[in-house]
């Protein structure tokens, strides 16, 4: 009897399993024309124009639906991404003052309400960001607009379609800040009550793409804005949908299930079976390092020795870091990668010699018995820094060999950003000799936020305290020249100097890998952390 | 037990109180400030203290607290550092997609665990008891988030018939589409409840069964479901309490099953919060799952009072 009974609920179950796998399968409304994305981000970007999660929210809730006076030329993958016109049509450095920049607008742009984009509207969101005191202020987005453009001081509306913007001290690469400066419409932030808790849910930008539903921790959707004022770019996709997707086997298995269409950062030991199953694998190169950043204001750190930091570069083996990511890096021999026509040609050529690193450790006094101790801050994972543990176990492995004991400091993602803006030989620091950040290497505004010594760290990014005089001196050069070809061969120069002396120990950079449905086209990999959406297609 | 219940409320108001002081401490243990993770390093001076005085994040630590718990007990439960969004709403919407899930894995979990341990007990030393208390014991033992993980390779990836993440489209009544979306993290969050009930009942049931006063019912020739029904009684109170606890937990967001499914709950919202360091988001959402938490236990306790009139005293 109890059998009986058992063998009944046994085959109760079966059939409950069968009728699920009879329902087919998932079949998730997947709208003609709809790209669906997962992101590495823990969170949907905020849509004030202003998007959190550094440059990945820029990427998918920035520059879809907001721009810039300036864009980033985003259509081929063969060259680095450069600047183009964006909302300004041209701009003009004036020769008497090099401080000042004249900005054309460009006629005829609207904003996603309908209003016009005009001076009025450039001058309300400078004052968004730059005037504490304006009704329109913002803290956090002002705090993440100054940050990366430090030195705008004053504007001035010259006419509806021509502003003035003054920098504090001459900048030739001023036009690369002004990328990062997005215009939102005044009419809108007014409409929806003037707050920008508001406006995040009913945002309105100039750009292809207009947000139009925005759920905090679950999406944020995109649709094609038919009035963009560029015919070529007017999107091709009906809508986006972002999605937020923090662990990577979640995105693997929604990609894998048909969930979604695209998935940033695949897991490396995945990439093999997604091949296998029909995917395509996305890999580019962009201006973006995976480094450790050395400390030279530790009194006692072994990295303030020239001769210990260019011995660990010569001692790490790079395509061993490349094979452990499956084929998702380069190996990195300097800031910029070796392709760049700014790399330069400096006397260091680093590569796996074993030999050399330990040459080089002698002359600095240490030995087997002597090795050179140093600790590590790393984090668990976090936003480019791929899989920091694995990695950096590899690196403590090869660098054993030629003679250094490290160790690491192991701390979650947002304790290590809070070491990279303090102070490096303060607590917060938890005394260690280097750490290891990824960063962006795109233009010579970000080497200077990185590496020049009035961007000491607390209060600037140089977090390591590194100084050379010659690199300054050649800086502010490149800062007040006008001549392109001059900033170029200094801009050279000025990475010379980085690789031959090596105040980071440079790793490798990362190809930004993606994984993407074959039925998404039209994608161009631009050399660049930003993607141009509108080209896409989804083939049904 | 008017009084009974009015006590075990007011019980509640220093445990709350106990819950928030330490919430507030403990997120002021870490190093660094919220607005150093919020803003770049190069971010003037005057933007930082303008975040911080829109925070309050300027006043000494006592300070901000009894701010918030004035603001609290006003129902305001102030507003996301890093969103920029209502406290209120953001937990609102993450305990209801947790709810979403808890009620009907409570439901499932308890229910199966109750069958499954009663039956156990009743077919004492048989293969039935074998085969229930193993599968409750692999209920306990196997890691959740390792039960997801395999659950959407086979369901999602491989016979791709359920999807494995997020919730599905909105919208009230529910859809089959929205049904999909709850089977497989429904599922695994119901095999812990599932099989610590179910060893509980199976224990309990088989003590109750040993007592006097049931050999004594049986002499007295009542049927079987009427032993059944004085037994159930017994063991009830015992239950209640653990399910009770259980369904508090489950509440609670299991965090690693929301990060497997994708599941914008109140687990995520919290772990979100703790490596932000976005404190009101934080403090609300503990204090508010605490109260929960003892609200449930409130009821636990009326409803164990109401079977086993002794607990009243």
């Amino acid at each position: 009897m109890e059998i009986k009974r058992g063998l009944r609920s046994l085959l109760t179950t079966a059939a409950a399993v069968a009728v699920l796998m009879v329902l087919g399968p998932d079949r998730e409304a997947n709208a003609e024309g709809t790209l669906r994305i997962a992101i590495t981000a823990a969170d949907v970007p905020t849509t004030t124009g202003m998007p959190n999660n550094g440059f990945e929210g820029f990427r998918f809730l920035g520059y879809p639906a907001f721009e810039a006076l300036v864009h980033w030329d985003l259509s081929s993958a063969d060259r680095p991404s450069e600047i183009v016109p964006g909302l300004a049509e041209s701009w003009t450095q004036d020769k008497a003052d090099p401080t000042k920049w004249v900005f054309n607008l460009r006629k005829g742009v609207k904003f996603h309400d309908g209003t016009d984009f005009n001076a009025d509207a450039v001058i309300w969101n400078l004052e968004r960001f730059y005037d504490v005191g304006s009704a329109q202020f913002e803290a956090q987005g002002s705090a993440m607009t100054r940050a990366r453009n430090p030195n705008l001081e004053s504007w001035r509306k010259i006419d509806d379609y021509t502003v003035e913007i003054s920098t504090d001290e001459p900048l030739s690469y001023f036009p690369y800040l002004v990328a990062y400066v997005l215009y939102a419409s005044p009419t809108q932030f007014e409409k929806v009550g003037g707050t920008w808790e508001a406006f995040a849910k009913a945002p309105a930008g100039t750009g292809p793409f207009k947000v139009v539903e925005f759920k905090p921790h679950v999406s944020a959707t995109l649709e094609k804005f038919e009035d963009y004022w560029n015919e070529e770019k007017v999107a091709k996709l009906d809508k986006m949908i972002v999605y937020p997707m923090p662990e990577e086997t979640t995105r693997l298995a929604a990609l894998r299930s048909g969930q979604v269409d695209w998935i940033e950062m695949p897991p490396p030991d995945a990439i093999p079976s997604l091949e296998d199953a029909g995917y395509e694998i996305v890999t580019h190169t962009y201006p973006h390092i995976w480094p450790w950043e050395f400390n030279f204001k530790k009194e006692d750190s072994p990295f303030r020795d020239r001769r210990v930091r260019v011995a660990a570069n010569y001692c790490i083996d790079r395509d061993g870091v490349v094979q452990l990511l499956n084929g998702t890096a380069e190996p990195a021999t300097g800031f910029f990668h070796k392709s760049n026509p700014l790399y330069g040609n400096p006397n260091e050529s680093y590569k796996y010699d074993p030999d050399k690193a330990r040459q080089l450790l002698k002359e600095a006094g240490y030995s087997p018995d002597n090795p050179v101790k140093a600790k590590i801050l790393i984090s668990t994972a976090g936003s480019g820094q791929r899989t920091p543990l694995p990695m950096n176990e590899f690196l403590q492995q090869t660098l054993s060999e030629c003679g250094f004991d490290l160790e690491f400091e192991v701390v979650d993602f947002g304790t290590l950003l809070v070491a990279l803006r303090s102070d490096p030989a303060g607590p917060q620091a938890l005394g260690v000799d280097a750490m290891n950040m990824s960063l962006v290497t795109s233009d010579i505004s970000q080497m200077a936020r990185w590496f020049w010594s009035a961007n000491f760290a607390p209060g600037g990014s140089n977090w390591g305290n590194w100084r050379n005089d010659e690199f300054d001196q050649v800086l502010r050069e490149v800062q007040m020249a006008t001549d392109p070809e001059i900033i170029r061969k200094k801009t050279a120069r000025l990475h010379e100097i980085l690789v031959d002396d090596a105040p980071w120990l440079w790793v490798v950079h990362d190809l930004s890998p993606r994984a993407i449905s074959r039925k998404v086209k039209g994608f161009v990999p631009a050399q660049a952390w930003f993607q141009d959406f509108t080209q896409i297609e989804i083939e049904e | 037990m008017w009084f009974f219940i009015l006590r075990r409320i007011l019980y509640a108001v220093p445990v709350l109180l106990g819950v928030s002081i330490i919430v507030f401490t403990l997120v002021q243990l870490s190093p660094g400030d919220v607005v150093d993770i919020l803003i770049p390093p190069e971010a003037p001076e005057e933007v930082a203290d303008a975040l911080r005085k829109q925070y309050g994040l300027n006043e000494p630590v006592y300070i901000q607290y009894f701010i918030w718990l004035g603001h609290l007990l006003q129902g305001d439960l102030g507003t996301s550092i890093f969103s920029g969004q209502p406290v209120g709403g953001e937990l609102a919407s993450a305990l209801l997609n947790t709810l979403k899930l808890a009620v009907p894995a409570a439901i499932l979990g308890m229910t199966s665990g109750i069958i499954l341990g009663s039956l156990a007990a009743f077919h004492n030393g048989t293969w039935l008891d074998r085969l229930f208390s193993a599968a409750a014991i692999t209920g306990v033992s196997l890691p959740h988030y390792w039960v997801g993980i395999v659950l959407v390779v086979a369901f999602a990836v491989i016979w791709n018939v359920l999807p494995g993440q997020g919730m599905g489209p909105d919208g009230f009544p529910a859809t089959w589409e929205q049904i999909r979306h709850l089977i497989l993290p429904v599922f695994t969050m119901s095999l812990i409840p599932m099989g610590v009930v179910s060893r509980l009942v199976r224990a309990t049931v088989l003590e109750v069964i040993g007592r006097d006063f049931v050999t004594t019912l049986h002499a007295k020739g009542l049927l079987n479901r009427r032993v059944l029904m004085h037994v159930s009684k017994n063991a009830a109170p015992a239950v209640l309490a653990l399910m009770g606890l259980q369904f508090g937990y489950l509440l609670g967001g299991s965090v690693l099953v929301e990060t497997v499914f994708n599941w914008p709950g109140s687990g995520n919202l919290m772990v979100l919060a703790v490596f932000r360091r976005d404190v009101p988001v934080l403090s609300a959402t503990i204090v508010v799952l605490a109260a929960i938490f003892v609200v449930i236990n409130i009821v636990v306790d009326i409803l164990q009072a109401l079977i086993d009139p002794r607990l009243r005293r």
